[in-house]
């Protein structure tokens, strides 16, 4: 029994959890205690698929029991069930972390239910084989993550969430006109059904401009260049647990799409190779443009999300099986290392009591250990050997010098510059300058103000992703295994598509 | 809006707007209907008694709050998900008794995750227009 | 049937477009509204339109004729229109909120970025 639904546990045990917490509306304590069991436990369910296809076997499961292509299949390929154990690495993270930093009327109107509704989301669209689940999948992530960035209800939130919402239902609204330009053109949803029916349409034009919708609505999600622009204005206001889980998740969730949709059905021709480099070029630029005039720490983490978008773009946009094993792993790195960053982000602030990093100061002095804790997410971020945000960037740097794209790697190498100068003020502006003055804001609950267990909290997820993100660059070639399996699933597609449709003849006229 | 035509029409169009979503509920498999439709007409009779009577009366009529109703549904609705499961089937297999039970038709896990269906929709249906009307 | 159900879709897109664009908060609801509409009826459209033809499989065949009214279009309808329901009743009340919080219907008013000490 468990070897066809194993897929589709991870999905179940996020929802019974949800549902659990909704039981318990008004006990927080109780929430949090199932929460971080949960959280716990999903971990070890998302290993064992990890585990299961980890040696090249794909898993199906088709919902209802219809046969493919006609109901819902649910896959699990090596690409997906990463992502699946990243995501639940992450939210377990996350919710260790919030259990003490949200606030108590905040957890009252639902924290915990939203938040592993949202993890189901996640987790759905990373197992689906269907592209209309896709999109469900994607509403189900957005209507949780609405709930977060109002949650609290402050001006500056309000704000924030018009243009959030405003932008991702467009965006939603761009996909499904998509989808049904695509479903009215193949007549199929099935993934690996559309892959072979797209080949065989008679008006290519229509299909280029299919995948440029499809382009544009992951494009605003995952913060592409010249749609990225609501992601600054909204991911600083939340509280930094909720901005933690939307700067490692949300943005990834579009760009695994990204991959998966562009090269399963959409293989990219010349000019949409071309297209997108330059795309990732300018994310690249102007997002590491946005994070140096910055001087709010929270901004500034903001602008680097959109920056680090475009190795992951550029790694797409290559189309190489080097490149694209380049862009996975920089994927992997990029979801534990931006979680943490943005719960660093919490920390700093719940020491100094400061979004400004004029006026902070003085922590390397204060706290001398911790702030070695905080230097490792820190310098894996910038790429310092043998760090993991080093070993992604050789590929990506070596693939667009050999595929000819200079433009690209110069914007590469800008975008490392920028992170590392950005990094270094937020370094000895927060860490190594004299506390100037230490002004005490009474509403705040200082980290020294905390006891021993709450610190505890704060301490362990970041401690936790640190050490993951340590082995990602020690244990490198492990890394590398992995998202070479991934590239050359990513690029020959046959196991995949031979895994979902079997041997069932698919030549009922639509 | 609390005339005196309108309120005895509401009381009595309240069990019949029950009644008839529980009828859409049931013949939903085959015929258009379903837990949807279902939810949306019964949380229609509830906002109508309240537009006649005041919100107030409607929360005492309904005695639970309808935020409560949500988990019980959605419960429901995986429970019948995951029924097939325990067979070795697939999430979501329709499994159907052997024979029909008389008025109702022919019962499957299919009905259980409607009633889910209907009674996520109407907690959530009755959340939202009961919040958004206190708050006006 | 098709001619005017494309002329209806374009108007419903056009329309949507371009209240979205305009700086009232509500016009942008009603934009979305009528956006997500659209969206659904392209669907519709795109799913091929077929009048009389239900999908069931004769008892002498073992598959479907040729032409037949598809049910999936319908299914993907529903599910869109449930799902546009929930962000439409979110958009309403966040409006109404934005509203009581920022005092004002003018897009160009929200723009405040400044900080709260309230991380």
């Amino acid at each position: 029994m468990m070897t066809i639904n194993l897929i589709i546990l991870p999905v179940l045990l996020q929802f019974s959890l949800a549902i659990l917490l909704l039981f318990f509306w008004r006990r927080i304590f109780t929430q949090k205690i199932i929460s971080i069991a949960g959280s716990i436990l999903s971990i070890v369910v998302s290993a064992s698929l990890f585990s299961a296809v980890y040696d090249g076997e794909i898993l199906t499961m088709q919902a209802g029991n219809w046969g493919p292509p006609f109901g819902i299949t649910f896959v699990a390929d090596t690409f997906s069930a990463t992502m699946v154990l990243l995501a639940s690495i992450s939210a377990a993270a996350v919710t260790v972390f919030s259990s003490v930093t949200i606030k108590r009327a905040r957890m009252k109107f639902g924290y915990f239910p939203s938040f592993h509704f949202l993890v189901m989301g996640l987790n759905g669209a990373f197992l689906t084989g269907d592209i209309f689940n896709l999109y469900v999948w994607f509403e189900v992530i957005i209507i949780s993550s609405f709930v977060f960035i109002t949650l609290g209800g402050k001006k500056v939130q309000i704000e924030g969430a018009v243009k959030y919402f405003t932008l991702n239902f467009l965006a939603s609204m761009i996909f499904l006109t998509a989808i049904a330009v695509l479903y009215g053109l193949a007549g199929s949803l099935n993934m690996a059904d559309l892959a072979g029916k797209i080949k065989t349409i008679q008006n290519q034009g229509l299909v280029q401009v299919t995948a440029i919708l499809f382009l544009v609505g992951f494009g605003i999600k995952s913060a592409m260049f010249p749609l990225y622009f609501w992601l600054p204005d909204s991911y600083h206001t939340p509280q930094a647990a909720i901005s933690s889980i939307f700067a490692g998740l949300l943005t990834k969730v579009g760009i695994y799409a990204l991959l998966r949709v562009f090269s399963l059905i959409f293989i990219p021709d010349a000019f949409m190779k071309s297209l997108i480099v330059i795309l990732a070029a300018m994310t690249l630029i102007s997002g590491g443009l946005g994070a140096v005039v910055q001087t709010n720490m929270r901004k500034m983490f903001s602008y680097l999300i959109v920056c680090h978008i475009g190795y992951m773009i550029g790694g797409l946009g290559m189309f190489t099986v080097a490149a694209l094993s380049g862009a996975v792993f920089y994927l992997i790195h990029d979801i534990i290392i931006k979680t943490n960053l943005f719960l660093v982000g919490g920390l700093v602030y719940k020491i100094s009591g400061e979004l400004n990093m004029k006026r902070m100061g003085g922590i390397y002095a204060n706290y001398p250990l911790l702030s070695l804790l905080i230097a490792v997410p820190l310098f894996s971020l910038i790429g310092v050997p043998p760090l993991s945000g080093f070993w992604p960037k050789i590929n990506l740097f070596s693939e667009s010098f050999t595929t000819a794209n200079y433009f690209l790697l110069g914007s590469f190498i800008f975008g490392s510059i920028i992170t590392l100068s950005v990094l270094a003020r937020f370094w000895s502006e927060a860490f190594w300058k004299k506390w100037e003055h230490p002004v005490r804001k009474p509403h705040i609950r200082y980290y020294d103000q905390m006891p021993q267990s709450e610190r505890a909290m704060l301490i362990i997820p970041i401690l936790f992703l640190s050490f993951i993100s340590l082995y990602m660059g020690l244990g490198a070639e492990n890394i590398f295994r992995l998202s070479n399996q991934i590239a050359s699933e990513l690029i020959d597609t046959s196991a995949y598509i031979n895994a979902v449709l079997g041997s069932v003849t698919t030549n009922v006229t639509p | 809006m609390k005339h005196l035509t309108f309120r005895t029409a509401a009381s009595f169009l309240l069990p019949l707007l029950l009644l008839f979503s529980v009828f859409i509920l049931l013949r939903g498999h085959y015929l258009p209907g379903g837990g949807f439709v279902g939810g949306i007409i019964a949380s229609i009779a509830f906002v109508l008694h309240a537009f006649a009577f005041g919100l107030g009366q409607t929360r005492k009529l309904l005695r639970i709050r309808p935020m409560g109703l949500m988990p019980v549904g959605l419960a429901l609705a995986v429970f019948a998900a995951v029924l097939p499961l325990f067979q070795g089937l697939p999430l979501l297999t329709g499994l159907w008794l052997s024979k029909p039970i008389p008025v109702i038709g022919l019962v499957g896990n299919a009905l259980l995750f409607d009633l889910g269906v209907y009674i996520v929709v109407l907690g959530v249906a009755l959340t939202i227009i009961f919040s958004i009307s206190e708050a006006v | 049937m098709e001619i005017i159900l494309a002329v209806i879709v374009g108007l419903l897109y056009a329309s949507g477009i371009y209240l979205m664009l305009r700086r009232s908060l509500v016009k942008l609801v009603v934009g979305l509204v009528l956006l997500g509409n659209g969206v659904n009826l392209l669907i519709f459209l795109l799913g091929g339109l077929v009048r009389g033809k239900p999908p069931l499989i004769p008892d002498t065949a073992t598959y479907l004729g040729q032409v037949y009214a598809d049910p999936v279009p319908q299914a993907l309808i529903l599910t869109a229109i449930v799902i546009s329901f929930g962000l439409q009743s979110f958009a309403i009340v966040l409006i109404k909120r934005t509203y009581v919080v920022v005092n004002t219907d003018d897009m160009d008013q929200i723009h405040s970025t400044e900080e709260d000490d309230d991380y």
